[in-house]
């Protein structure tokens, strides 16, 4: 006990008992003591003179922490449909029955548990696992025959086969970006070189209040930015240059550049990939922004399901810093002092939006702020903070390098640049594709080799299902806008089991904060859970649409008004689907009085005809 | 154009920086609302308030008011919405009017009341929510609360005591007390305190004060809340 308190005193004095630290405090704590024990939460709570309460509602948002102890291994199966599609519910049964568990529980000796956890990014490599945050590719049968023994004989992680633990990138089509030459510090350099042309009133502004009141380069950057007309490639679509502007115009004595590598979206694995080959020219977009708006300071906000990244990012920026691309004076311009680290998420989709995002960044709940104002005036600890992609930090850098003028001739008029496509499901080849922006549907089917596919759900659940008869439309913001998920599903697949995980993983990533949402997220999984049990009728569906309008209507942030579009999407587009299941009846009560023997029958350890009513028909 | 706005064609003025709830209960105008207290900054969480501007949905409590809004609030589409919201606070947590203390003084019930709505409609949760007996004055009954975060609030920023926070996500979402133990009885929570008075519905209770107004004299008891408008003016602070 005196071992894990040292422990824990020395992630504390790591932090500087700061708690807007929180979230990482957490984590590393977690990683030396298993759980979160009141106790150790009551002392967290001291050192960084946070009330208790608040420090353990914090643990207690987000998934990835437990304020309960969840077994010395613990096994979280992605339950993405790509991953259930690859047969992932059937392995988590068979990893259960090996280890004599239930979903969810912890085994009697405080070994081992086995439950769910929403999409890893591991979508073209599944069905994924992840073993005490580990992320393992590939499961099948056999390993998770090994996978149990492995438990069951208590062998370390450290000690478990190396391959299991290979991430491929499976990058299978690659333009400006994935294939760029470019060397680290190539954009900045180039970037610095810009000088303005003409001195107006926004050139002549200071660019950080006190300093540098003569440097005109950051303006000139930002011409080239706006004139590239990038927008965000986190599926708003916000014109960049515009939002950098609105930071660097918004007075203030400090300011932040955030990169938000909180890939959530189920489907979505591109941030994943540019982080493994092109963390240099992520990082070099975030100099460049820090460069033009003036901040000093950025930070990575790294999803936890990719707790494997983390060590390869901090050993790339240290080479920066070495190298003289992050730290002070960089590239020996006076004044040009920028830094950036990476913090890492615990399993919250909803920290995918910018605001709530910075709430985790400050150590507190993931939970959207009111707006206005925005991010842009009133961001990280209440300074001008731009928040932006990873994918559009790295196409900044190229914008910086190579010019505005050349970025806006690739794609469409109105979608400049590539956007990279994170394809999986039912197709030959999954895996990464970046394509200038207005390339079709169909041209990407093929591409992957998708034979005889029904559907496409462009940008994940919260984007849009796709039928065949629109497979001609492009991929644009104009057209059919998309943050990068492109899940295929063949004309085998029923797309109501589509509509209804991702009915289930909106009820399980709402926040929480505003009723619509918190309430009806879990109507909504209801409903079509109760459909999906064969008890729903016209009326379930009737209602399904009624809690999606007050939900499009009400809702507090972008998660609540998203929420209901992909039952919405495959109720218009493949109707039958639902139609099948339903009861000719025009209501039917959800409770089912033979599943509510379940627990009776498992008791007794039985389940004959005998031990059931004959009421289903 | 002065500084008005209207609420369903009637005028309503208000000074710059009110939000559009609070300038239109200032002048009599009433606009559904649960975590919204006027001693306190808006929340915009329960979207009981929610009204149409220009005819696009908005939270009405956390909205600035500005010059020429045109506001729509109670139209049959957004009762109907509003009413819905009731319906979810209702099954979410477990409310049984008639063993309450807080029947006929309970902002839920009352809005029920004025809204119509007749029944919860959709399938109960029963969440299993133990009720906190162990302050020797206080009673914390969390089956009530609807999440308004008013005692969060009214702790942090006028006791500063910090007693309430919440913890879990979504439908898990919960009210915890500032103690190891989980247990009201070891915060430092008074009767006194502000997070005591300002429940919306029955959760914080003093105990032995059961019926000390009968029913029949409550407050909402002979008025629908919906002609209470006065009761929820924002507090003009001195020197503001």
């Amino acid at each position: 006990m005196t071992e894990a308190l040292e422990g824990l005193a020395d992630i504390l004095a790591r932090h500087g008992c700061d708690g807007t630290r929180l979230m990482q405090i957490l984590r590393e704590t977690q990683e030396v003591l298993g759980w979160l024990s009141p106790s150790t939460l009551t002392e967290i709570a001291r050192s960084i003179g946070w009330p208790r309460a608040k420090v353990e509602g914090v643990a207690g948002f987000y998934s990835f922490f437990h304020t309960e102890p969840m077994g010395r291994y613990r096994v979280l199966w992605s339950d993405n449909i790509t991953d259930r599609m690859l047969g992932s519910r059937e392995l988590m049964q068979a990893m259960c029955q090996s280890l004599w568990l239930e979903p969810g529980r912890v085994s009697e000796d405080g070994l081992v548990s086995v439950d769910t956890t929403s999409c890893t990014g591991m979508c073209d490599q599944g069905p994924a696992v992840l073993v005490n945050y580990r992320a393992i590719t590939r499961m099948t049968p056999e390993r998770v025959d090994r996978m149990a023994e492995l438990i069951r004989a208590e062998t370390p992680l450290a000690e478990w086969p190396t391959e299991w633990f290979h991430v491929e990138d499976n990058v299978r089509r690659a333009d400006i970006l994935l294939d760029n030459t470019l060397r680290p510090g190539e954009a900045l350099k180039a970037a610095l070189a810009r000088e303005a042309e003409t001195e107006t009133a926004a050139n002549a502004r200071s660019w950080r209040e006190g300093v540098h009141t003569d440097t005109l380069g950051p303006s000139a950057v930002l011409e080239e930015i706006k004139k590239s007309n990038l927008r965000g490639r986190g599926g708003a679509g916000f014109t960049t240059g515009l939002k950098w502007e609105a930071c660097r115009h918004a007075p203030a004595d400090q300011r932040f550049v955030v990169c938000n590598a909180d890939e959530g979206e189920p489907g979505t694995f591109k941030d994943r990939v540019l982080l493994t080959r092109q963390a240099d020219l992520v990082f070099e977009g975030m100099t460049v922004a820090g460069y033009v708006i003036g901040a000093k300071r950025g930070y990575v906000y790294l999803r936890g399901e990719y707790r494997y990244l983390l060590e390869p990012l901090n050993e790339i920026l240290s080479r920066r810093r070495d190298m003289n691309l992050l730290g002070e004076s960089i590239l020996g311009r006076a004044g040009f002092d920028f830094d950036i680290e990476v913090h890492l998420g615990a399993g919250a989709y909803v920290c995918g939006e910018e605001s709530a995002l910075i709430e985790s960044l400050e150590g507190k709940r993931g939970v959207p702020r009111n707006r206005p104002p925005y991010p842009v005036t009133h961001g990280f600890l209440g300074k001008p903070t731009i928040v932006n992609n990873v994918e559009t930090f790295a196409a900044a850098a190229l914008v910086a390098a190579r010019g505005g003028e050349w970025y806006r001739a690739i794609g469409t008029s109105k979608s400049t640049g590539t956007k990279l496509l994170s394809v999986s499901g039912d197709v030959a080849r999954p895996g990464i594709y970046e394509y200038p922006f207005g390339v079709t549907v169909q041209q990407v089917l093929d591409d992957a080799g998708a034979a005889n596919a029904q559907a496409v759900q462009v940008s994940g659940p919260s984007g849009l299902c796709v039928a065949d008869n629109e497979f001609g439309h492009r991929i644009a913001f104009e057209e059919i806008p998309t943050a990068g998920a492109f899940m295929v599903f063949n004309k085998d697949r029923d797309m109501f089991d589509v509509a209804q995980n991702f009915a289930q993983f909106f009820a399980h990533e709402s926040c929480g904060f505003c009723t619509p949402c918190r309430v009806g997220t879990t109507l909504l999984k209801n409903l079509m859970d109760k459909i999906g049990r064969g008890h729903g009728t016209q009326v379930d569906v009737t209602e399904i649409r009624q809690i999606a309008d007050l939900m499009q209507a009400a809702a507090h942030c972008g998660l609540g008004h998203t929420a209901s579009r992909p039952l919405l999407d495959t109720l218009k587009k493949f109707r039958p689907a639902y139609e099948r299941r339903l009861q000719s009846l025009r209501f039917q009560p959800a409770f089912d009085l033979d599943g509510a023997l379940a627990q009776a029958r498992q008791m007794t350890g039985r389940d004959d005809s005998g031990a059931h009513l004959e009421n289903a028909e | 154009m002065s500084n008005t706005f209207t609420v369903d064609g009637q005028e309503v003025p208000f000074e710059p920086g009110q939000t559009v709830l609070q300038a239109a209960l200032t002048a009599d105008v009433f606009i559904p609302h649960l975590c919204y207290h006027p001693e306190f900054r808006p929340h915009g969480s329960c979207k009981l308030c929610t009204v149409e501007v220009n005819g696009r949905p908005a939270t009405s409590c956390t909205l600035p008011a500005a010059a020429g809004m045109e506001i729509e609030s109670n139209t049959a589409e957004i009762m109907a919405k509003r009413r819905m919201l009731l319906q979810m606070l209702l099954v979410e947590g477990n409310h049984f009017c008639p063993s309450c203390e807080k029947s006929g003084s309970c902002k839920l019930q009352a809005l029920c009341y004025a809204l119509g709505v007749m029944s919860p409609h959709f399938d109960q949760f029963y969440p299993d929510r133990p009720v906190d007996a162990s302050h020797p004055e206080m009673l914390l009954d969390f089956n009530r609360c609807i999440l308004c975060e008013l005692c969060i609030r009214a702790s942090a920023e006028v006791d500063q005591k910090n007693v309430f926070a919440l913890s879990g996500r979504g439908i898990t979402k919960h009210l915890i007390v500032n103690a190891e133990s989980g247990r009201l009885a070891d915060t430092n929570f008074a009767p006194s305190d502000k997070a005591a008075q300002v429940c919306p519905v029955g959760v914080i209770l003093r105990k032995r004060r059961g019926f000390a107004v009968p029913i029949g004299s409550r407050p909402y008891d002979a008025q629908p809340i919906s002609d209470q408008a006065e009761r929820f003016k924002p507090v003009v602070k001195e020197g503001s």
